[in-house]
Order: structure tokens, then sequence, then C-alpha cells
């Protein structure tokens, strides 16, 4: 047990040390620029007072070391600094579109997750028929897709040719919870069509591997069935690698919705990026960086210690 | 000759259909002049003309030629995308020898700074340094070829490491071969299959990854014919039941497609495996 304890305890390190340097980086990006961002910004018709003023605005004026404490103390207790383009609070701008994209994520995995597993052990179970080789073929060409693709594809045949859903997510906070489920529907399965055929072939793989192992000759001897043997013997065993790939899948949910959102005009935290980024407003940039960036590196670190701890041989040392 | 013709011969169906598409793509971007009607940015019709004699597959937003600006993407996106890749081949492979060549703090050093940069979604910090460096294609070439240097480094490192331990490169040291002749004549040859086979795969992601920017209008800018922001300029048409603006990017995942099942088919005979 301690042993485990030792290893999670070092995960967690690491993950926080990473967070640190992925702050470190999103912040300190523009100090490696040659050149001074605000004149970059400003462009070249500006005077030197407004770019002074910018400067001011910015922040430029104090030595990086001390900006960063600063917007990293700052950012820990919830306040982003103001927005560039519109003097908003970015905490106020974000929190609610952070709020939507979890959203969206959290629906996409509700549907994936167990699409994913079902098909997964599907394919193990009728290894080399006709359907394991569909399933392969269809998920190896839809991860060839690209997002923006597979979601006009939806759109043309679900909300123009035979118009079950509404092409554009437009939801605010007044929207009431089933109405949002229905608006959210369609890029929550683009976004499962993007992500299903990862997991899929990983628990295909998981299972199929495990099946050369004595227990499941031994389960095969005393004549239990095939999807008993995979579902009871095999998938425990195989749960660790499974895990994994659903987590780290999570965690492309999150971060992938970037595109996915800007064609369902779904008013989320990717949405805001690709917005703030045409308009160079850089403290959202930098704000939505961090937390996508932070949802990222916690959810892989959650993966990491989720395959330990379901490790049988580390769970169960001699 | 006759080796190529035997190999084509046992190629499984799905290979050769990859190469014809990429033999297809290659010629049509190549000849991307001869073989358009119109010029790639010239305006000779009204906007969103439907399909007919003198545009056959319509016109644009702004009434340009869909049929003209389709070939010409292919010679955009697929150039930029392969040499986006060619240089996170060059970076990534050279840094990768490198730190399996020489070990010690060089490596730490090198796996450290991939590890971070790693850590960071590659959309995500993609859109983050362009805010600051602004957008152009020269920025985005860069910033997509260093991003993904950092998975080809980890392929090349881990596979020179097993190059570097053998006998031959040992004996090459003795001989007081430098560090490039080691890298270039000992462990490059020995490495190149995984590194071809990587490379399709690579050209994959580099390629959705400058559409996915394009297509959000922060990738190849305007005029140039693109397959990404063309998707994006003439969505609207999807929503009156017209698929011209599909065509785009099912061009894109023909492609992508396309090199997966050329690569499959490299990876199978590399590694001699059945299943």
């Amino acid at each position: 047990m301690a042993q485990i304890m030792k290893m999670v305890a070092q995960r967690f390190a690491l993950g926080f040390l990473t967070l640190f340097v992925v702050s470190l980086i999103i912040f300190l990006g523009i100090e490696l620029l040659p050149g001074d961002i605000a004149e970059e910004i400003l462009g070249q018709g500006a005077t030197p007072e407004t770019v002074a003023a910018f400067r001011r605005e910015l922040g430029l004026d104090v030595p990086a070391h001390i900006r960063y404490v600063e917007w990293l103390w700052n950012m820990l207790q919830g306040d982003m600094g103001r927005s560039l383009a519109n003097k908003r609070e970015i905490s106020e701008l974000i929190g609610l579109r952070f709020g939507n994209t979890l959203f969206l994520a959290v629906t996409a995995a509700a549907i994936s997750v167990p699409l994913a597993l079902t098909l997964g052990v599907l394919a193990a179970l009728y290894r080399y028929s006709f359907y394991d080789r569909a399933v392969n073929v269809v998920t190896l060409s839809s991860i060839s897709f690209p997002e923006f693709f597979v979601a006009y594809i939806l759109i043309f045949f679900l909300a123009v040719t035979y118009p079950v859903f509404p092409s554009i997510a437009n939801i605010s906070d007044a929207t009431p919870f089933w109405d949002k489920v229905y608006k959210v529907l369609l890029p929550a399965l683009t976004l499962t069509l993007v992500v299903v055929a990862h997991m899929m072939r990983m628990t295909r793989a998981a299972i199929i591997n495990l099946l050369a192992s004595p227990y499941i000759e031994m389960a095969n001897l005393k004549g239990l069935s095939r999807a008993r043997i995979i579902v009871k013997h095999a998938l425990p065993n195989a749960l660790a690698p499974i895990i994994n790939v659903v987590v780290i899948n999570l965690a492309y949910l999150i971060v992938g919705v970037v595109v996915v959102e800007v064609v369902f005009v779904y008013p989320g935290l990717g949405q805001l990026m690709v917005d703030s980024v045409s308009k160079r407003d850089l403290p959202v940039v930098q704000a939505s960086a961090m937390i996508f960036a932070g949802t990222y590196v916690l959810l892989n670190l959650l993966a990491d210690i989720l395959s330990i701890l379901t490790n049988p041989r580390l769970l169960h040392p001699r | 000759m006759d080796a190529t013709l035997r190999l084509l011969r046992s190629a499984p169906p799905t290979a050769l259909f990859g190469l014809f598409i990429i033999f297809a793509y290659s010629f049509i971007a190549i000849f991307a002049p001869v073989l358009t009607p119109y010029g790639e940015t010239e305006i000779v019709g009204a906007e969103f003309e439907p399909w007919g004699e003198g545009f056959v597959l319509g016109t644009d937003s702004l009434g340009r030629d869909m049929l003209t600006r389709l070939i010409y993407g292919a010679r955009n996106t697929i150039g930029i995308a392969f040499l986006t890749t060619a240089l996170a081949f060059l970076l990534g492979s050279v840094t990768g020898f490198l730190a399996a060549t020489i070990s010690g703090w060089v490596d730490q050093l090198l796996s450290r700074i991939v590890d971070v940069l790693m850590a960071i979604p590659a959309l995500i910090f993609g859109l983050l340094v362009l805010t600051i460096v602004g957008t152009s294609i020269t920025n985005m070439v860069l910033v997509i070829a260093v991003l993904e240097s950092t998975r080809v480094f980890r392929l090349a490192r881990a596979v020179a490491m097993g190059i570097v331990v053998m006998d031959y490169v040992e004996a090459a040291r003795l001989r007081g071969e430098g560090l490039w002749w080691i890298m270039t004549r000992e462990v490059l040859p020995n490495a190149l299959p995984p590194l071809v086979a990587e490379f399709g795969l690579r050209f994959c992601f580099v390629f959705l990854f400058i559409s996915a920017l394009s297509f959000l209008g922060l990738g190849i800018q305007p005029p140039t014919a693109d397959w990404g922001s063309m998707v994006r300029d003439n969505a609207t048409l999807i929503t009156f039941g017209d698929i011209t603006p599909l065509m785009p990017a099912a061009a894109i995942a023909l492609l992508t497609v396309a090199v997966n099942f050329v690569v499959d088919w490299f990876l199978h005979k590399a590694s001699g495996l059945k299943e």
C-alpha cells in the first residue's frame, strides 16, 4: 500500500510541477518574442504615446517575474483581469462559457463512453467477423475526418434534409435543461463520432490481449459461453487501459470542442478563445489557454493515477 | 521496375486505393494552372451561382469559380502541410538523434522541454502563440512544425536509443568519427522505416491541424485558395441544402484516409505482422 501511495504522490507532484511550468509558458510567452508585444498588436500606425499607454495597460512596465507572481496569485483567486476588447471582467466572461463547454463535453461523454465500450466488447467477441471489420474501417475513417466535415455532414442530414435537430446550438442561461440537451445533441454527436474510434479500438485491443492468457483458456475449458468469459473474466482485468483511454479522451473532448463550438455557434470557451485570438485580446487568450491546459493536465494526471490504482499487481503485492 | 510492380501486386486493395488517391492529388496540385478554367482569385460571376455551364461547381461567396479554387486549394493546402511536416521532421529527428547519441544532460534537457510542450494541448498552444506573433502563413508553419516536432522527437529518440548501443556505432566512435557522421551515416539509415511511417501519420495530423486553423480563420489567409477556409466562407449554403461547401472538406477527408491506408500497409510490411 505504501508503494502505491508513494507512486500516487509522485504523480501528483509531477502534475503540479507541469501545471506550474505550463502557467509560466503561457504567461511569459510574450517575453520570448523579439520586439515589443504592444507595438506588435497596435500596428505600425501607433504613436509612441499610445504604445506607452498600452504597455501600462498590459502592465508591461513592471518586471516580468513580478507580473507573473501577481497574475498567478490573482488567477488562483479567480480574478483574471479585464478583456482588452470590451473591458469586461474576464472571470465573468469565462465562467459561464466554461460551464457551457463542460456541459457539451459531459453530454458527448455520456453518449460516447458507453457506446465505445459496447462496440469494443462486441468487436472483441466477434473478432475477425464482418461486424469487426466494418467497425474497424468506419472508425479508422472517422478518425481521419476533419471535425468540421463530420459536423457539416450531420447538419446536412439531421438539420437540413431531415430537420430533426437545430443546426445552431445557441443556448443561454435561461434555456430549460431538457431544451439545452436537445440543442446540444448535434454537437455532442459530432464529438462522439470523433472520439469513439480511439476508445473502441483500445477496448478491443485490451480484451483481445487478455484472451490468450491461461485463465481465459481455463474458463473456456470449463465450458463457459464467450460472452460470459469476456464480460466476467476478461473485462475486469482490461479495465486499467480502458479507464486510461477514456479519461484521455475526456481531456480531448474538453479541449477538442473548439472547432465544433465554432461550427454550431455554441457559446463555449473555445468559441470565445477563437474570437479573442482574431482580436488579439491577449489577457482573454491567456486565461482561456490556462483553463484549457489546466483541465488537460489534470485529467491526464487523473488517468495516470487511476491506472496505478486499478493495477491488480500493485494492489495485491506478494 | 520489376520489384516495384511485384510490390504493388502484393498490396491490399485499400493501399492501392490510397496510393492512387495520393498520386491523383499530387498530379492535380502540380498541374493546377493548366487544369483550371479561371484564375485562382479571379472573380468571374455573381455570388453563389448554382452548378451549371461555365461554372461546374458554381461560384463562391465572392463570385469566384469553386472548381478553380478547389484545384488551387490542393496545391496550397497540401503544399503547406507537406512543408510543415518536413520541417517538423528535420527539427524532431535531428534533436531526437542528438539526444540519443550524446545522451547525458543534453538528453535530459531536450526530453524535459518536450515533456512540457506536450503537456499543453497542441491546438490551444497554437492559438496562444498565434495571438502573440499574429496570424500569417509563415508563423503558422513555424508554430505547427515546432509543436509536431515534439512527437517526432519522442519517436526518433526512442528508435535511436536502440541503435546507438549497437557494436557498429561503438566501432564508429572508436574510429573517431564525429557526431554528425554517426547521426547521418549510422543512426539515420537504420531508423528510417519507422520514421517514414510516422511521416505519413504526422502529415495527416498537420494537414488536419492546418485545415482546422484555416477553418477558424486563423490559418491560411484570403485570398489564397485553401480548403479549410473555403468550407468556412461557403458554409451558409449548407442550410439551403447545397452540398458544395462539403466538397473541400471531403477532399481533406479523402486524402487523410488515403494516407492512413498506405501507412497501415507500410507498417504491416515493415513489422512483418499479420494482425
